[in-house]
């Protein structure tokens, strides 16, 4: 495998082979109730708690549309710069199965919600559009439990009716690094706009992922092979991986790829087949007789527009222009709202290169290191904000607010009381550090000796004394002039 | 006062309101005709000890200002109904009680109307005969051995043996209208979107219309006043200006034209049919209506238009009784097997034979041959009517091909028996309005129907048509109660 900067390619004997991959994104939509009914979504209730007789299909009940949902979707098609279709319909998708309670999955087909969009992908060597062919609004189905029971299995029918979104790139990606920034950048637009949470965990974004391999330079696609319902960007990075190179060593071996359905399996990291073409479902789509066909005006989609909160690429943007950032800190910056929310907070009263500076490095490191989100930060915005003002104004120095940081993150605390209460001011009286400094020089004279026969070299030694004579607390740009007098 | 069950709605409202009836009295009536009319099978489930405590309910304070105050009324078992079984004439749904009611009944019950029991139909309201019934096919009050027409079979046969005062069907291609043709009585399918479907066992989504079922035309108004409302609940229900349908029937047709389409002078129609079309076509002018000939140039395709359109989305509304969550289940080895033999067992003929041609007819490879072919045609069917409706108020067909036959005559012949819908199925898949009203007899003395299709929302005008010509016609049903003992 090579890996040329962010090129991909699969290596076998003398040929190269590139990866093709689109990914068709199921994410939940962020809602109080379900697409046609008005019963709860809440993530970890008790099984089948969650469900009206609409969700259970009884005879007789009909499905009314969430116009929140459907607003939802026009939002998120917003922020994936795509058409939005004014006219969508409803299709019925027929198929069989205990946690279906309909007996159809109620999804859009051949017309739907949101069209043609695309991603803007920060890659390491620049920027990468991708694709969206499509968006479309569907239910979700309610969830089968086989390992509870040896003879049984339970049915939890809490998320049957729930909303999707399901969006559909464009074959656009090369690698399971763009997978990744992919995801990672769906997720950061549908969470700036309150689409869709995000949560992989709790299974609010999965996706099908479809590979397929072709000799470098070929225009032609591949046979691909969907890879259904993976849940986590780490497996869909080693499942492309994975079926990538099979795909390889088939065509290597003089053998053709079936387009078929595979699993991947996370305990064995391979994939595996679940059915070929023929086997392929039938799902006899027709628009759903129940619904009319979804129709909103333009100002219904003017008034969502108007809606829409300042999304990652146009902050980035802003923060590189007005804040003279780099990309790279902005970029990082902006990868959440919460993110963004936090330093956009600190910024308010306080310098900017200081606060991304230690929000960037500092904090991240911190948090990271007992597993807390941004939002869980115990330092907030204020109080940060606060601790680089006392760095700026010189009351303490970076290496001290180093160590009043660590007392912050043990407990929201106001710095300048830890200051205050620890004695951990600076020194900036340059009469109390001249006599530091007289102080460490008489000390010292064989050394001043050195130093003024030449050997400049050990300035840093005697700033080193100061600082320690004075407990790390003597202003360090002070005590530069004041030594350079003396000496 | 005797002789309660003969008279008509409007009679008994007014006997209550005027306190010449109680509730009790006009509820037991109907109760004990019931109870001695076992023979016809109208009924699927009855509540009668519910309706007399309901009716002494009603007594001790009565509402008098309601619009059907203590009327006791069966109703289709298509109608989900609160805390009472609701089959569809399935097997599948042998078991199944309602924990919850259709806008329909629900508006009936809140005008004061009770429940006396679940009238037959055919399975799913998937027939012409009410023969497909799980509970057994239903006597024609007219003459021993008659199918009764269908889906709402029960309701017709109940409504004519006067075993209940009004009553409600559905109609998805002519499942009120037939029946009333065949049983002499009236019968009403309102405009697509006109009553809810919230709380109907589906059969096909954009075909199916509950509609009222009565002894005359003006009984039939009031009821339509009564369960046409818009329902948030069903997305399809249109919200429109709704008359008050029986406040505003009037017999004054003066000048309105009523179109007389070339098209439904069908092959091997009998002359009975064509002579009543010719009679009726006389009252009308004798109403002071205006006949003019048109063209519905597609109606060859409606009935294969409409056999491609129900059992499609019968196939897929059809799919929820699958033995997982409520009605009837066999065990099975496993899951699939437990669907097959489900479904196997808890399905009749004929419903397997509509979701297997449904099924056919979606699948891949096919749909755009049939389903979607089918909802061009559609298309065309429903602008031959909007065109003809520039030149003309209503028209005026025969409800059906023939009298009413034989039980058993047509049940070996799908086709024969489909043929049966020729007339009401093109109102269905164009959602119009269209109302039967009895309009003679054949030579063997069984009624015969004619048909009014109006525009969309255009109910009272048919109501004023038939309310008009009802009394031209002067139609007497032959009933002899044969079968009381």
């Amino acid at each position: 495998m090579s890996k040329n900067k962010s090129e991909y390619l699969i290596n076998r004997h003398d040929s190269q082979y590139e990866v093709v991959i689109g990914l068709e994104v199921h994410a939940q939509v962020t809602s109080e109730s379900k697409l046609f009914s008005t019963s709860a979504t809440k993530f970890g209730a008790e099984p089948n708690t969650q469900v009206s007789l609409v969700d259970a299909a009884f005879p007789g009940m009909l499905p009314v549309i969430n116009e929140y949902c459907v607003k939802q979707a026009i939002k998120t098609g917003i922020g994936l710069k795509a058409k939005i279709n004014k006219r969508s319909v409803f299709d019925r998708k027929n198929y069989f199965y205990a946690d279906l309670p309909q007996g159809y999955q109620i999804s859009q087909f051949k017309d739907p919600i949101v069209g043609e969009g695309k991603v803007i992908l920060d890659m390491p060597d620049g920027q990468k559009e991708v694709g969206i062919e499509r968006l479309h609004l569907e239910q979700d189905a309610g969830k089968s439990i086989h390992d509870l029971d040896p003879k049984n299995t339970f049915v939890d029918l809490n998320r049957s009716g729930v909303a999707l979104m399901e969006i559909v790139s464009k074959p656009d990606l090369r690698s399971p690094d763009e997978v990744n920034a992919y995801i990672k950048k769906l997720r950061s637009i549908m969470r700036y706009l309150g689409t869709c949470d995000g949560n992989m965990q709790e299974g609010s974004l999965r996706a099908d992922v479809n590979v397929s391999v072709r000799k470098k330079g070929s225009k032609e696609f591949g046979t691909r092979c969907e890879i259904k319902n993976v849940n986590s960007i780490k497996f869909m990075q080693m499942a492309i991986e994975y079926e990538a190179n099979r795909q390889v060593d088939l065509i290597e071996d003089g053998q053709t790829i079936d387009q078929e359905t595979r699993l991947f399996d996370t305990k064995k990291n391979e994939t595996r087949s679940m059915r070929s073409k023929e086997d392929a479902h039938d799902y006899r789509y027709f628009p759903d007789p129940d619904l009319l066909p979804l129709e909103v005006s333009d100002d219904f989609i003017e008034n969502l527009k108007s809606e829409i909160p300042e999304l990652p690429d146009e902050k980035k943007k802003r923060f590189i222009e007005k804040f003279k950032l780099s990309p790279y800190e902005a970029n990082i910056l902006v990868s959440d709202i919460e993110t963004s929310n936090y330093f956009e907070n600190v910024i308010k009263k306080s310098d900017v290169k200081l606060a991304t500076n230690w929000i960037i490095g500092e904090l991240f490191a911190a948090l990271n290191e007992k597993n807390l989100e941004i939002t869980e930060s115990p330092i907030s915005a204020g109080n940060l904000s606060k601790l680089i003002n006392l760095i700026k104004d010189g009351t303490i120095s970076g290496k001290i607010a180093k160590t009043v940081f660590e007392q912050m993150m043990e407990g929201d605390k106001d710095p300048q009381k830890i200051v205050e209460e620890k004695g951990l001011k600076q020194e900036s009286d340059p009469k109390a550090l001249e006599a530091l400094i007289d102080k460490v020089i008489d000390d010292n004279r064989d050394k001043a000796t050195e130093y003024k026969s030449g050997k400049v070299k050990l300035f840093g030694f005697f700033v080193g004394q100061v600082m320690k004579v004075s407990g790390g607390k003597a202003n360090p740009q002070l005590v530069n002039e004041i030594l350079k007098k003396k000496l | 006062m005797s002789d309660i069950t003969k008279q008509s709605l409007s009679e008994l409202v007014e006997n209550i309101k005027s306190k010449k009836l109680s509730s009790s009295e006009v509820t037991k009536a109907f109760v004990e005709r019931s109870e001695k009319s076992k023979e016809l099978n109208a009924y699927i489930t009855e509540d009668y000890t519910n309706a007399l405590n309901k009716a002494k309910k009603f007594d001790e304070k009565p509402n008098l200002d309601l619009k059907l105050p203590g009327i006791p009324m069966a109703v289709k078992d298509l109608f989900c109904t609160r805390d009472l079984r609701t089959t569809a004439g399935s097997k599948i749904l042998n078991n199944f009680v309602p924990t919850y009611e259709s806008t329909v009944t629900q508006n009936i019950w809140n005008e004061g109307a009770i429940l006396m029991g679940k009238l037959n139909c055919d399975e799913f309201a998937m027939g012409s005969s009410n023969e497909t019934s799980f509970f057994g096919n239903v006597q024609n009050p007219i003459d021993k051995n008659l199918v009764p027409g269908g889906s709402s079979g029960g309701s017709s046969s109940a409504l004519a043996a006067q075993l209940t005062p009004i009553t409600i069907g559905t109609d998805t291609g002519g499942s009120i209208r037939q029946p009333a043709s065949f049983t002499g009585t009236v019968g009403l399918k309102p405009t697509y979107g006109s009553c809810s479907r919230y709380g109907i066992v589906a059969f096909a989504s954009s075909l199916d219309q509950a509609g009222p079922m009565a002894q005359n035309v003006k009984d039939c108004a009031l009821l339509q006043e009564v369960i046409s409302t818009y329902d948030e609940k069903d997305s399809t229900s249109i919200d429109f200006k709704r008359n008050e349908y029986s406040k505003e029937l009037t017999k004054d047709i003066k000048g309105k034209k009523i179109g007389i389409p070339k098209e439904y002078r069908v092959d091997g129609m009998p002359k009975e049919i064509e002579d009543l079309w010719k009679k009726g076509i006389e009252y009308a002018k004798d109403c002071g209506a205006e006949i003019i000939d048109i063209s519905l140039p597609h109606t060859n395709y409606a009935l294969p238009t409409y056999y491609i359109v129900a059992p499609a989305e019968a196939s897929s509304n059809l799919a929820r009784y699958d033995g997982v969550k409520y009605g009837f289940r066999a065990e099975g080895e496993n899951l699939i097997d437990m669907y097959e033999k489900t479904r196997s067992e808890g399905f009749g003929a004929e419903v397997q034979r509509r979701i297997m041609i449904g099924t056919y007819v979606l699948s891949s490879g096919y749909y755009d041959a049939y389903y979607l072919k089918a909802q061009k045609v559609r298309k065309l069917i429903k602008n031959d009517f909007d065109d003809a409706y520039k030149k003309v108020d209503a028209i005026l067909t025969p409800s059906t091909p023939s009298s009413a036959f034989k039980i058993g005559e047509k049940t070996n012949d799908p086709v024969s028996m489909y043929l049966n819908d020729i007339f009401t199925v093109p109102v269905n898949l164009a959602g119009l309005p269209g109302i039967s009203i009895p309009a003679g007899h054949d030579a063997k003395g069984y009624p015969l129907g004619l048909q009014i299709i109006g525009k969309a929302f255009d109910e009272q005008n048919i109501l004023n048509i038939a309310y008009a010509m009802e009394e031209k016609i002067n139609f007497k049903n032959n009933i002899n109660d044969w079968w009381i003992k």
